[in-house]
């Protein structure tokens, strides 16, 4: 999900223009579906109001209520969008938890009013089956209009006699000409109902939108708290590293580095006497010295490997895919470099990922794809392995989550038992154009 | 031998000129960046040349990236790659840069000067030296491999050797066995690996790594 596009208003989506039989038939069937839903909301509209009535002590029914309506403006959300290309922001955070204790009417009913979001899918949910379900109908009643015309323009004259009097819409029946003339009338309503039925199912998006949506306010405090608990995690991991590196320079390079000046020290003290154990004093001062380098080596591809440095993110990926124990294939269509810090983000969750397919999938092959649209790195990494990863959700994935969500970057994973394994990360992020190299 | 160096550290470079002086050799040039470096090789035509991946003015492959053109226009150009680091991933680039006269290795191992200046003298011959990180680096990869899994601890040890371009005789002296049992490890490990044995040192180094790097 990208957060920012909730914020700083919906652009308005497009009108509907023209006339096209095809789309009015896909209108007037989307009408008649919104009908359904707007049926289905009556029902929780009951479920809600007798669970908010009901005798008895405790709110227990009303939030299992609210969390099915809650269900039916997801979906109606989801329409909106797909058909309409409304965007109805969701709700910034779950229902509200229920005050213990609590007990009666009043009570359930100052639950549902203690939160925004609920307070709006609550009136949503009563006025719905009304204004919803009356926006969804007009196209459907104009057909059935329609068709009761053409129906009338052959049957009308004897149903007339037979009830004492018939008025289609204004045209009282009363003989061959009033009769043809509702037919007419009912033939001009079939093409307007086509015409309206688009119009009817934007108007009805819209209208979900404007009892919907939460308000700016509400979306910029989710935003600002998103923020605060990702730079906690932010600073907490940095934090975390840096003290990792302090450690490991502590542990390694630097106590070796002592060691090396003890045994130059020692040597010295032996030159004179005993040449023969300098000899052996000054190769293992090399050797400290080697080993010095390699645990520095190490640390450094920890922090940031040259080869992303270097080369940026495709080949740094290629590189950990040509050492990575399962065959890997990596497909990379990226037109430029991403910001560093994605750029480092993005590696040490494919490395970490990676590291799981070796460790843990039994794969024989993975596959890493990486490519840039509409703002977005999208990364996934696919093993042939026996899958089931997502039940086990290690810390190692929630880690990469954790990582991620610094960036606002999101991370899937699919992973039935038996394989095979898909892990796709999504991070918003700008791309510098090409680097030129200067060969 | 004329050699060109190419370091941009000055206390290694000037380490380095000092060390390739003390085993008799001419430093003919020693430059600090990319550029200066493409110019030195094409004036110099050195014997080989000892270059640093890492160089101005982008401080990053630089060096990788100049050797590979200047191979491009004068082939086979003997080089000899160090870096703080090594990448099998510049290492297949520099071998498919025609595989002759190439050598990577990591800087610490100018801490050893006689295995150094070897390895210097095995690229100028047109030979090959890579660094036994590289190697191990691709080992990994092929664990799981069955072939490479069934090579025995000794044989990886002497495959790791073989693949920095040593000859049997200095196997057997690196290791302290016989020739005679590196000759055997070696036809072992060849028809483990389904590589046909051939003469070269040089050739045997590419097979191994061409198949390693697959």
């Amino acid at each position: 999900m990208d957060r920012t596009m909730q914020l700083g208003g919906n652009p308005a989506p497009a009108e509907v223009r023209g006339f096209s039989a095809s789309a009015g038939f896909t209108g007037l069937r989307r009408a008649l579906t919104l009908c359904w839903m707007s049926i289905a909301g009556f029902g929780r509209a009951l479920g809600v109001t007798t669970a908010i009535s009901l005798i008895g002590p405790g709110l227990g029914l009303v939030p299992r209520a609210m969390e099915r309506v809650r269900a039916l403006a997801a979906r109606q959300r989801g329409l909106a969008e797909s058909w309409s290309g409304v965007r109805i922001p969701g709700p910034p955070g779950p229902l509200p938890t229920a005050p213990e204790g609590a007990s009666g009417a009043i009570a359930r009913y100052r639950w549902i009013m203690s939160d925004p979001q609920t307070r709006r899918e609550f009136t949503w949910i009563l006025t719905d089956p009304i204004a919803g379900g009356f926006l969804a109908f007009m196209p459907i009643a104009f057909v059935l209009s329609g068709f009761w015309g053409i129906f009338l323009a052959f049957f009308g004259i004897p149903l007339s006699t037979e009830w004492d009097g018939l008025w289609y819409q204004f045209i009282p029946i009363d003989g061959q000409a009033t009769a043809v003339l509702a037919g007419v009338l009912g033939v001009l309503q079939l093409p307007l109902a086509l015409w309206m039925a688009p119009r009817a199912v934007r108007k009805h998006a819209l209208y979900t939108r404007s009892m919907l949506a939460p308000s700016e306010q509400e979306l910029m405090a989710s935003r600002i708290e998103h923020l605060t608990t990702t730079r906690s995690t932010a600073v907490d991991t940095q934090m975390a590293e840096i003290r990792r590196i302090e450690r490991d320079l502590h542990d390694g390079a630097q106590a070796r580095l002592v060691a090396m000046g003890m045994t130059l020290d020692a040597a010295e003290h032996l030159l004179e006497t005993n040449p023969e154990a300098v000899r052996a004093l000054l190769i293992e001062a090399r050797e400290s010295s080697s080993k010095a380098l390699e645990e520095i080596r190490n640390l450094v591809r920890g922090i940031h490997p040259p080869v992303l440095a270097d080369r940026g993110l495709a080949d740094a990926v290629r590189a950990l895919a040509m050492v990575c124990p399962v065959p890997t294939e990596v497909v990379v269509d990226l037109p430029g470099r991403p910001e560093m810090p994605v750029e480092s983000a993005a590696y040490f969750a494919i490395s970490e990922i990676l590291t799981n397919v070796a460790k843990h999938s039994h794969a024989d092959r993975a596959w890493i794809d990486i490519r840039y649209d509409h703002g977005m790195l999208r990364i996934t990494v696919t093993d042939s392995g026996r899958g089931g990863a997502d039940a086990a959700r290690g810390s190692g994935l929630r880690g990469i989550e954790r990582r991620l969500s610094t960036f606002d970057g999101v991370l899937a994973v699919s992973s039935p038992v038996n394989g095979p394994t898909m892990v796709t990360m999504e991070l918003p992020c700008a791309l510098s154009s090409p680097k030129t190299t200067s060969s | 031998m004329r050699i060109v160096l190419a370091e941009d550290h000055f206390l290694l470079r000037d380490g380095l000129i000092r060390l390739l002086q003390a085993y008799g050799h001419e430093v003919v040039a020693a430059v600090d960046n990319g550029a200066d470096l493409l110019k030195a090789l094409t004036e110099q035509q050195p014997d080989v040349a000892v270059v640093d991946v890492r160089l101005p003015p982008s401080f990053t492959d630089e060096g990788l990236r100049a050797v590979i053109t200047a191979r491009r226009s004068m082939p086979g150009l003997p080089v000899l790659l160090l870096s703080q680091y090594v990448e099998p991933l510049y290492a297949r680039e520099l071998l498919a840069s025609g595989g002759r006269g190439v050598g990577y290795m990591l800087k610490d191992r100018v801490t050893n000067g006689s295995q150094f200046l070897d390895s210097i003298r095995r690229v100028a011959d047109g030979g090959t030296a890579m660094d036994p990180e590289v190697i191990s680096q691709l080992l990994v990869r092929k664990e799981r491999d069955e072939n490479i899994g069934a090579l025995s601890e000794r044989e990886r040890e002497v495959l790791e050797w073989v693949a920095q371009g040593r000859s049997n005789a200095g196997i057997a002296q690196g290791l302290f066995i016989t020739e005679k049992a590196v000759a055997k490890h070696i036809s072992n490990i060849f028809t483990k690996l389904n590589l046909l044995p051939t003469d070269g040192d040089n050739r045997r180094v590419l097979a191994v790594l061409a198949y390693l790097d697959q």
